[in-house]
């Protein structure tokens, strides 16, 4: 640990603190791009893309979707027994971005290059964000290059080009997909600081991962039911304890991961929470959102998984410029 | 005169209620080949670290190169090379990739870049391994491949931590020819080490470490006369009993004499004595068989102080 009375000196460092990022992004990148475990992953989500919108264009073309939104649909149509594509999504994004950077840190103190690199002219900042830079470059690279397959795919098997609004949908949609690989990556990196084996921040990622993909939704639930106790016949109550469960259960990135597909990529769905009857007064049940009211309605789940990105970043960050580098 | 390389002024750092350096003054001058010698955990790689500005100092002041490192580390950095205790690289690149990598992040870019990688190569004589991957080298190799990423940036000061640890005799001679060339082109060198006689074989002046101070500082022999007293051995192997004992003590400048076995004698003196014992012997009425002398070694200077210092604390 540095002493507190040099940090609290407060002083101008020299020069930017990003000297040399970009040549840590390369570097990476060109790591990631060549590196066999990315190639494994790549063609998993590859293959899981591929089979599941083959068969979910083949319901679609036996005329099982109805005739609006055909394109968003592709994503979520499921064709038994294979799940639909979302669904694959939630689990391998996180598991994308795990990947991406258990050992990105430990990595670098357990081959001894990191106090090499940082002996060269460059700070701790650049090392550590360009290590980030590259990790969500290559997932957003990943996620793209699917997404590109998606629609080409989907030209060629449903005879249709996507409306416009298809479009801005399912982009907004991968910016969110992107961010949620990114919350795991963070996680990921945030461990490769704490834990100096990779392997241990492996599992400890996994099992945050797990934690709330499992169990959170339960926990959740009991946690509403202990603190919101509902008395009989109060229906306030009740909705009080839904509402709070909800707030519990969007702790979650996974949930909100989830809830953002089914707003972005089913027009109809007009809201993610609870809604009362009297809400509904004067509605046309079933009529689709426009583009931009599904955006809105997804806007919080958007800015939390990024908040959530940046939030375990800095935590990082600040582990590891407070970290000793001898080995 | 000219600014020393490296300047230290009651340097300390303390990790809790450890003294990892305790008001450690240390002056290095430009073109010479400085030793840090001690054992493991006396404060030589925090000295280090902190001389690269990669640990901050609890107290005290560190000049390298005229600057100061926990201010203008980038400045500090791009001027002085290190070379860790057991080097890492990137294993699944090639020497040629590590080295680009390196350049790239003292920002040396293009032809210069292919330039210097070419020139670091050649000097450390991997040119021809250039293009393998690095987990295919001896650790020989890669100890001179981290030369040569050191040499990339052209570095006014070399700092080496440990550089010949784990290295098999043939690789340290060619090591230690190799930093002899460095020192040859101008390059201050700073090594650390607990290899004492490799370090003697090249270091112009060494510094003694011991529990994060620096006990002792000068060149070889130098230590060798304030802590053996004596900087001159001579072996002699004469025949001639008890009284030859006796000759040999009254000789001016002789700090000790020890009988090993019948015939054998240590002499410890301030002076080249050579021709004086073997006169002694003759006088005495002895046969001088055999007379050697050799130089003092730092592993004796060493010991013997660490067993002066045990001594003193036993007291």
């Amino acid at each position: 640990m540095q002493q507190p009375e040099a940090l609290t000196r407060g002083r101008q460092r020299e020069g930017s603190p990003w000297t040399g990022l970009w040549a840590v992004v390369a570097k990476e990148m060109a790591d990631y791009l060549t590196s066999v475990r990315m190639l494994i992953l790549e063609a998993l989500i590859v293959l899981t893309a591929a089979g599941t919108i083959y068969a979910a264009s083949q319901s679609l073309r036996d005329g099982f979707g109805g005739d609006t939104f055909l394109f968003l649909k592709l994503f979520t149509t499921a064709r038994e027994p294979l799940p639909a594509f979302v669904g694959f999504l939630g689990l391998l994004v996180p598991l994308l971005g795990i990947a991406l950077a258990f050992d990105s840190v430990n990595g670098e103190f357990n081959q001894r290059t990191i106090s090499k690199v940082l002996a060269q002219p460059i700070y701790r900042d650049a090392l550590l964000f360009g290590k980030f830079l590259a990790a969500l470059g290559a997932l957003a690279l990943t996620l793209t290059s699917i997404w590109l397959l998606i629609v080409g795919m989907g030209l060629l098997r449903l005879g249709v080009p996507p409306t416009g609004e298809e479009v801005v949908r399912s982009l907004w949609f991968l910016l969110v997909t992107i961010f949620y690989g990114g919350v795991w990556m963070a996680l990921a990196m945030l461990f490769s600081i704490v834990f100096r084996q990779p392997a241990t921040a492996a599992l400890a990622s996994l099992a945050v991962w797990l934690f709330f993909t499992a169990f959170w939704g339960i926990i959740a639930s009991l946690l509403a039911q202990l603190l919101r106790p509902v008395p009989p016949g109060d229906p306030l109550a009740l909705i009080d304890q839904v509402q709070l469960e909800l707030a519990l259960a969007r702790i979650s990135p996974n949930t909100l991961f989830t809830e953002v597909a089914l707003a972005t990529l089913n027009p109809t769905v007009r809201s993610l929470g609870l809604v009362l009857p009297i809400q509904l007064h004067n509605a046309v049940l079933g009529t689709p959102l426009p583009a931009t009211q599904s955006m809105l309605l997804t806007w919080p789940h958007a800015t939390g998984l990024i908040a959530a990105t940046i939030v375990l970043f800095a935590l990082g960050y600040v582990l590891f410029q407070r970290q000793e580098i001898r080995a | 005169m000219e600014e020393p390389v490296v300047e230290c002024r009651n340097l300390t750092k303390q990790y809790g209620s450890l003294v990892a350096v305790d008001h450690l003054n240390l002056t290095v001058r430009k073109g010479e080949i400085f030793g840090l010698l001690g054992p493991n955990g006396a404060g030589k790689t925090t000295t280090i670290l902190m001389l690269l500005g990669l640990t901050e100092p609890t107290s005290g002041s560190v000049r390298v190169l005229g600057l100061d490192p926990a201010r203008q580390p980038l400045s500090v950095k791009s001027r002085v090379g290190y070379l860790p205790d057991q080097v890492g690289f990137y294993d699944g690149l090639t020497a040629r990739e590590n080295l680009s990598y390196i350049a790239k992040l003292n920002g040396i870019r293009g032809k210069e870049m292919q330039d210097r990688i070419r020139a670091a190569l050649d000097q450390v004589g991997l040119s021809d391994v250039a293009d393998r991957p690095v987990r295919t080298f001896s650790r020989g190799m890669r100890q001179r491949l981290g030369v040569a990423e050191v040499l990339i940036k052209r570095p006014q000061l070399i700092i080496m931590d440990e550089p010949t640890l784990a290295l098999d005799p043939e690789a340290v001679r060619e090591f230690l020819d190799l930093i002899r060339r460095l020192k040859a082109d101008g390059i201050t060198i700073m090594l650390s080490s607990h290899l004492l006689h490799q370090v003697q074989a090249v270091c112009d002046r060494v510094g003694l470490f011991h529990k994060g101070r620096m006990v002792l500082e000068g060149t070889v022999s130098d230590l060798a006369q304030r802590v053996l007293g004596g900087a001159y051995r001579i072996h002699v192997e004469a025949d001639g009993g008890t009284a030859l004992d006796e000759a040999l003590r009254r000789l001016p400048d002789v700090v000790q004499v020890t009988r090993d076995g019948a015939q054998t004698y240590h002499i410890e003196a301030r002076s080249d004595l050579r021709a004086d014992v073997a006169r002694a012997i003759v006088e005495a009425g002895g046969r001088l068989l055999a007379l050697s002398s050799d130089v003092p070694r730092l592993d004796e200077v060493y010991t013997r102080y660490f067993q002066k210092e045990a001594t003193y604390a036993a007291a």
